[in-house]
């Protein structure tokens, strides 16, 4: 589908080479830190082992892909650094907190305040208009001026004519930008992104690309993106690969 | 902003997006159903209120033997209630050479306080039994009087001719064709005269030892008119009563409750079928939000603020589904009077504001029953969702969530039926049948599952779909048979209740009772009803007695002064009968009827109610004193009678032999059609000391009654089929998500469209045929229950009951399958794939 601010896009696409720059020169106090990573899941009398013994830092504002096959961990990976999941085993620690002495409340603040969100599916509220699911994290943590700083963001993504649209009247790439700027719009430290690709043809997929790392760089947040897209990947500073639930490679 | 707003706004765009509109119709509906019930029945009862002191002539009537003190007239109006005085008393008539006895009423301006005195339309013609068609400005004018037919049939007098009464003539200038305090208690005698009060002292009728009754009629706002008998009732003197609305016929009681009962049952069986609609669309709609949930405890929504989010979005909810439906019920129940009203003539009473309340409340309970338990589990969706899509809700189809929205139903039931035992009845039976349901539907699945081998693709994959979706199913074959299950109960067994009702007071009801008939004067009254070719019933015996003793304890009227109803019993005198048989309306609900006269004891049978009125129970001893003899018998058995049969029935039948030697009068009851009004002169001639009571009008306001409860059952009816299509409509939408994206599949595997709607078709068959089946067999036990239980009617099974319910629950539910999943089968497949990633 194509997408309709190619001005927009064009400027995002000089800033990259900045982005991968800065992400190299900024300091390399760990952001998070996964220790011995291990997910188990019973499936019946057998033990599934999806994730084994992963081991990871990621500094403030690098970006980061995790890539690797299907079935190879990736998914449950994010999951986890994220704490959307809890691990069988082994811990992650971020911006210094150990997320998992946390309960899932605790947790769930700790991302609205920390955390940034994308999704291969863009996970619109399919009731809201653009800007209102711009405005939700804001709402949810009882930010004041959720209105102003959603329609700021709409801008920057170049969606403010679009503001008062459903989901479902926006193509997927205007869906992913709407999902940009409710990622970016509580200012977080760290950016989870699923896929966030997987659902757009080439060239949407592109602009999104740059969009989000010139956003990124802008920002000053870290980056972590599960991906298949090798665009993508070329983007971040550091590509770790999993095969069989484990780190097969580091670069 | 807080989150009161945010809920609020999340609630319009919930609603702009479509996604509360079958909640929100389950709701008004409910709502409105249930109010407009209320509404009419507060006016129905309003009205009956109404009609009971037609009745009276007022709101209460103070009568005695002797002149009322002035102080009770002045505290009426003190309490701003309107008064009229009375005076009664039977005198000789004469005109010419003819000689009647007559109930003389001396009347003030102002009588009658409530209802009308009618006048004959046509004063010259010669026939008496012309229909009412007058209405009477005022009294009798001094020196005249107003006559009834038998007065007139009685002195064979003509209109304008003078009658001798005491020492003056009056002049007759009006035939009364109804009087509104005609057929209160039976011991008014016919025939009757009305003359103006001031004519009194001048006839010197009443000489001291004459038998008069002074009466004060009041009548007001029904607060006033407690407040005054409250204030009376301590001051009445011996040989003072008084008669409020209260102290209603048994028979129009009888059939009012009866009538209630209908309406009720019609309005909580809607309110079971939107409660049905209520679930489904509340499990839809946590369905889904639950992506919703999952991205917001991804951007950071604690649980707390996620429950509290949907809880505020539920009451709002609510409150705004019940205000509609209270609008709408406060429409519908006017339109519904106003139809009624054009129907039997009569305008009803403005209602009170309860049922109002009531709806609200059976709206927030019906909808927080069955919304809070999801809801409490909607908090918990796991936020990895937003990646793994698998991750749901494991008990969101388990039965446990329903059971405390069926907890908050039956509470609801206990409140509305005011009846702890019928509402955890109706709880237990309700889980019985789902938990039965539940049990054949999934032995038929796996029955059929048998079968899938064979028969087309279509029947293949259909089968597939129902055991993929076994739970799933079940749940929308049992909604649906419970919603179904009402609406069977309502139609067919409906008319049959109705039907069966109705027949109780056939056109033949006995409409005159004769009273004080003489032994020897038995054969010549059957021989007269034999001339006028009127088929009499049986005669009984009746002997009076005053209550003196209860067991070895002497009766005072003083220790019944909490009840002024038992105190008015035990001050008459009681009619005491006797029979061989138990008659056909009495039932014995304690102790036995005896079975021959070979028995020593003294047996009584008293008639339940009552004995409970009296503080009387099983074993006790009565003894009465009966001309002058005192006379002990003792209870043997309780029974229960239905008054509205309007058959000639006792309080106290003793065993046949027992009271041979005291002197008895009899009494029975005859069908007099309206066209042959006249035999009664005859029968006043003929036997001028037997009392005729005139029930006619009663029992025409009974039929009336249960005609326009008919039609008021048949319009709330339409609330419980309004029910009935959301319940459909929900039950399609609760699986349209999985059809779509099942049907993207099918599609991309390259299914025509053809294919996939046979096998959806076979899908809905089967749910139809479950539901209806399901509906089939508890409509047959509802109709049961309702009939044997409630009603107390006899329950005769509906042999087109099963197939009905088949036939409906298949045709209607792949009907509306089909027209729901149109939509889905056109739709390019991979946009919903897309959409479902």
């Amino acid at each position: 589908m194509a997408d309709n601010h190619p001005t927009i896009s064009k400027n995002f696409f000089m800033a990259k080479n900045m982005s991968i720059e800065q992400s190299i020169q900024t300091n390399n106090q760990p952001i998070i830190q996964a220790q011995d990573l291990t997910k188990e899941i019973e499936t019946g009398e057998t033990i599934l082992t999806i994730l084994k013994d992963v081991s990871l830092q990621v500094s403030a504002g690098e970006s980061i892909a995790v890539i690797g096959a299907s079935g190879s961990g990736k998914s449950t990976l994010l999951g986890l650094l994220a704490g959307l999941d809890t691990p069988t085993r082994g811990t992650v620690f971020l911006d210094g907190q150990d997320i998992f002495k946390l309960d899932e409340d605790e947790r769930a603040v700790l991302r609205g305040r920390l955390l940034g969100f994308m999704f291969q599916s863009f996970q619109l509220l399919p009731a809201l208009t653009a800007l209102e699911n711009v405005m939700l994290p804001l709402e949810l943590s009882g930010a004041s001026q959720a209105r102003d700083a959603a329609i700021n963001w709409l801008t920057r993504v170049g969606l403010e004519k679009r503001a008062t649209h459903y989901p479902r009247h926006l193509s997927g790439g205007e869906q992913q930008r709407v999902a940009i700027a409710r990622a970016f719009v509580t200012q977080p430290k760290l950016l989870f992104a699923d896929e966030p690709t997987g659902n757009l043809d080439a060239v949407t997929g592109s602009q999104i690309i740059d969009l989000m790392f010139e956003l990124n760089r802008e920002q000053g947040t870290t980056l972590v993106l599960v991906t298949h897209d090798e665009r993508l990947t070329e983007c971040c500073a550091r590509t770790v690969k999993l095969a069989a639930g484990k780190t097969v490679n580091q670069s | 902003m807080n989150l009161l707003q945010l809920s609020m706004k999340m609630l319009l765009r919930d609603w702009r997006a479509g996604e509360l509109r079958i909640l929100v119709l389950a709701l008004i509906i409910a709502v409105s159903s249930v109010t407009t019930v209320g509404f009419f029945a507060d006016r129905v009862q309003r009205a009956l209120v109404l009609e009971s002191s037609q009745l009276l002539g007022g709101d209460l009537l103070v009568s005695a033997s002797h002149a009322l003190p002035s102080a009770y007239e002045q505290r009426a109006k003190y309490f701003r209630l309107q008064t009229t005085t009375l005076t009664r008393f039977p005198s000789m008539v004469s005109y010419a050479d003819n000689n009647l006895l007559c109930a003389i009423k001396a009347v003030t301006p102002g009588y009658p306080l409530r209802g009308k005195l009618q006048l004959a339309a046509s004063p010259d013609d010669d026939k008496p039994a012309q229909p009412p068609a007058r209405v009477a400005q005022g009294i009798p004018a001094p020196g005249t009087a107003w006559i009834d037919e038998k007065v007139m049939a009685g002195l064979d007098i003509k209109l304008g001719d003078k009658l001798e009464i005491g020492t003056i003539e009056l002049t007759v200038t009006e035939l009364v064709a109804n009087e509104p305090d005609h057929s209160v208690g039976f011991v008014n005698m016919n025939p009757r005269l009305l003359i103006n009060e001031q004519d009194l002292a001048a006839s010197q009728l009443i000489q001291p030892g004459s038998r008069v009754s002074y009466q004060l009629l009041v009548a007001g706002e029904i607060a006033d008119v407690a407040t005054f008998r409250d204030w009376l009732e301590p001051q009445l003197m011996p040989g003072e009563h008084v008669e409020g609305i209260q102290d209603a016929r048994p028979e129009i009681r009888s059939a009012l409750d009866r009538a209630g009962k209908f309406l009720g049952l019609a309005a909580l069986a809607s309110v079971v079928v939107a409660a049905v609609a209520v679930a489904l669309a509340t499990r839809r709609f946590i369905q889904r939000h639950l992506d919703g949930c999952a991205v917001m405890r991804c951007l950071g929504a604690t649980q707390s603020i996620l429950l509290r989010l949907y809880l505020y979005h539920f009451l709002m909810l609510g409150a705004f589904a019940s205000l509609a439906g209270c609008v709408l019920g406060v429409v519908a129940q006017e339109f519904l009077s106003r139809w009624l009203a054009e129907l039997v003539g009569t305008v009803l009473p403005l209602p009170g504001s309860l049922p109002a309340a009531q709806g609200m409340l059976t709206g927030m309970v019906l909808l927080l029953g069955f919304s809070l338990p999801p809801l409490l589990n909607l908090r918990q969706v796991p936020a990895l969702r937003v990646i793994r899509r698998d991750m749901g809700m494991a008990n969101l189809h388990g039965f446990t969530g329903y059971a405390f929205g069926l907890a908050m139903l039956s509470a609801l039931f206990i409140w509305k039926a005011d009846n702890l035992k019928l509402g955890l009845l109706v709880m237990l039976g309700f889980l019985l049948a789902v938990t039965v349901f539940i049990a054949i539907g999934w032995l038929l699945i796996r029955l059929m599952l048998l079968m899938r081998t064979q028969g087309s693709g279509a029947w293949h994959y259909g089968l597939a779909n129902i055991k993929r979706r076994t739970l799933a199913s079940l749940v929308q074959a049992v909604a649906l048979g419970l919603g179904m299950m009402a609406l069977l109960t309502l139609t067919l067994i409906r008319t049959d209740l109705l039907q069966n009702w109705q027949t109780r007071l056939p056109p033949d009801t006995p409409n005159r009772f004769l009273i004080n008939i003489q032994p020897e004067q038995q054969p010549e009254l059957a021989a007269f009803f034999e001339q006028h070719n009127i088929a009499q019933s049986d005669m009984f015996p009746m002997v009076r007695g005053r209550l003196t003793m209860i067991n070895d304890e002497l009766v005072r009227p003083d220790s019944y002064n909490d009840d002024p109803h038992a105190k008015q019993f035990i001050m008459r005198e009681f009619n005491l009968s006797w029979m061989e048989s138990l008659q056909q309306d009495n039932e014995i609900i304690a102790g036995e009827w005896w079975q021959s006269r070979e028995t020593t004891t003294n047996e009584l049978s008293m008639e339940d109610e009552f004995a409970k009125t009296i503080g009387v129970k099983l074993g006790d001893r009565m003894t009465f004193h009966i001309a002058g003899q005192d006379f002990t018998a003792t209870i043997t058995s309780l029974r229960k009678i239905d008054w509205d049969t309007f058959h000639v029935n006792f309080f106290a039948v003793l065993r046949p032999g027992l009271l041979d030697t005291y002197p008895a009068t009899y009494v029975t009851s005859f069908y007099l059609p309206s066209t042959q009004t006249g035999i009664m002169q005859n029968l006043v001639r003929a036997f001028p000391n037997i009392l005729i009571i005139d029930v006619a009008s009663m029992i025409e306001r009974v039929q009336a009654m249960i005609g326009q409860v008919a039609r008021a059952v048949e319009f709330v009816f339409l609330f419980t089929l309004l029910a009935g299509f959301i319940v459909l409509y929900a039950a399609i939408a609760a699986t349209q998500d999985e059809r779509k994206y099942e049907a993207a599949i099918f599609r991309t595997l390259g299914a025509r469209k053809q294919q996939l709607a046979r096998a959806w078709l076979v899908e809905f068959a089967i749910l139809g045929s479950l539901a209806g089946m399901f509906a089939a067999a508890g409509s047959s036990v509802l109709g049961y229950v309702i009939s044997e239980r409630a009603l107390h009617l006899p329950y005769i099974p509906n042999p087109w009951l099963w197939l009905a319910g088949i036939l409906i629950g298949i045709i209607s539910v792949t009907v509306a399958g089909l027209i729901g999943t149109r939509s889905t089968l056109s739709q390019p497949p991979l946009l919903t794939l897309r959409k479902s990633g």
